[in-house]
């Protein structure tokens, strides 16, 4: 394959993944992977480095609509933010040392977990909640427009948010996905922040997450221009078109389809860490 | 003076964000062209992982390869400046809790910003 054959079926692949990705609200990052290393044969190291850079653009580029909604929480963001770079920064670091097999099967088994966990029904809201000490010192209960008119919301467990998200910036940063499954685990499981507030805002801590492993990851050498820019210029094209179309789309079978996919995907990276041909 | 609203510093920062991810997709797209033009025909292969580079590693040098015409050196320039957004973002915020003079969330986000400057700019000499 030449350069130019190579990038044209890259950055195609890049638009349908940023395009899922964003139209089943799982993220284009998580498929991004398994895709350059088990179609196009990438080495994972260079793989990983390219999907950061597009995970930072459909986050940045996606941040104008997700504000005008009005449901971000800019507090809880940056607040957990300190845990998720810090996270990143762990995560970036210990790829240096671990194996691209080992690297193949984690990535794998955070694959298969996110497919579970958009498949599970998720647990009916807590109203009306205590205010935990702790949430209203640092001032993260908020409100935000829903259809009955405001709403207000008590943030609870804000040490067990705190600690998954340093898993998460964790993830992030070893495996160069915005981890947005463990994003939604730490703020709608365990803080109990309602669903579209922890969406939104995990939008926005994503980008700065991945900030914090790509400067990290660029240092190294691990950020190859030729094969990032058809990458970072086909998901955010897709993700773009996905965020227009959304409204009209029926999403509910193509949540089913693209959770089966990452299934195979994830069987698929774990199958071939064991056999070492990654 | 009028209090500055969380949701109206978010809305400036959004079309900030938007912008500069606008710029960087420019630029991107400028290094594409005169990568693909001079080298369309060699072969791609990712297979072995060599690593970057120097020219493609620091800031300093991809700016250095840019403006000496490198396509490679567009791309990557693009690419740090993508990697700026969020961190404009959070230098943002900075300015706007200290707006609402919020000395708790300030600082926080300084430590934040911190930790990012320490990723982009005070690593690369531990490798």
């Amino acid at each position: 394959m030449n350069v130019l054959e190579f990038t044209t079926l890259v950055a195609a692949g890049s638009f349908i993944a940023g395009l899922l990705g964003s139209l089943t609200g799982l993220g284009g990052g998580v498929v991004l992977v398994p895709l350059l290393t088990i179609f196009f044969k990438v080495d994972i190291r260079y793989a990983i480095g390219a999907s950061l850079v597009s995970v930072i653009a459909t986050s940045s580029g996606a941040a104008a609509a997700y504000v005008k909604e009005g449901f971000s929480n800019i507090r809880i963001g940056m607040f957990l933010e300190i845990a998720t770079t810090l996270g990143a920064l762990s995560g970036a670091f210990l790829a240096a040392f671990v194996s691209t097999k080992f690297l193949a099967i984690i990535f794998g088994a955070v694959l298969l977990y996110s497919a579970f966990i958009s498949r599970r029904p998720r647990t009916a809201e807590e109203r009306n909640s205590p205010p935990d000490p702790l949430a209203t010192k640092l001032k993260m209960n908020g409100s935000f427009p829903s259809e009955e008119g405001i709403r207000y919301y008590n943030v609870q467990r804000v040490p067990a948010g705190f600690s998954l998200m340093f898993g998460a910036g964790a993830l992030s940063g070893l495996l160069g996905i915005g981890s947005g499954a463990v994003k939604v685990l730490a703020m709608d499981q365990a803080m109990r922040i309602p669903f579209k507030v922890s969406t939104t805002t995990s939008n926005f801590m994503i980008g700065v997450t991945a900030a914090a492993s790509a400067g990290i990851y660029l240092n190294r050498g691990y950020i190859d221009p030729g094969l990032s820019m058809p990458v970072m210029l086909g998901v955010l094209g897709g993700s773009m078109l996905g965020v227009r179309i959304l409204r009209k789309a029926e999403t509910k079978v193509l949540r089913l389809v693209f959770s089966g996919v990452i299934v195979v995907l994830g069987a698929q990276m774990i199958f071939k860490g064991i056999l070492g041909t990654i | 003076m009028k209090k500055i609203t969380d949701l109206e510093i978010e809305e400036v920062v959004g079309n900030l964000l938007r912008i500069g991810v606008s710029i960087s997709a420019a630029v991107v797209g400028i290094g594409a062209c005169i990568y693909l033009a001079r080298h369309w025909s060699q072969p791609a292969d990712y297979r072995i992982f060599r690593g970057e580079p120097s020219d493609f590693r620091n800031v300093p040098a991809i700016l250095h390869s840019a403006f000496t015409g490198h396509g490679r050196g567009f791309i990557q320039l693009g690419l740090v400046l993508l990697i700026a957004t969020p961190v404009a973002r959070v230098a943002f915020a900075i300015w706007g809790f200290a707006a609402e003079r919020d000395r708790m969330y300030t600082l926080f986000t300084v430590v934040v910003l911190v930790i990012l400057l320490y990723s982009l700019l005070g690593s690369g000499s531990a490798f």
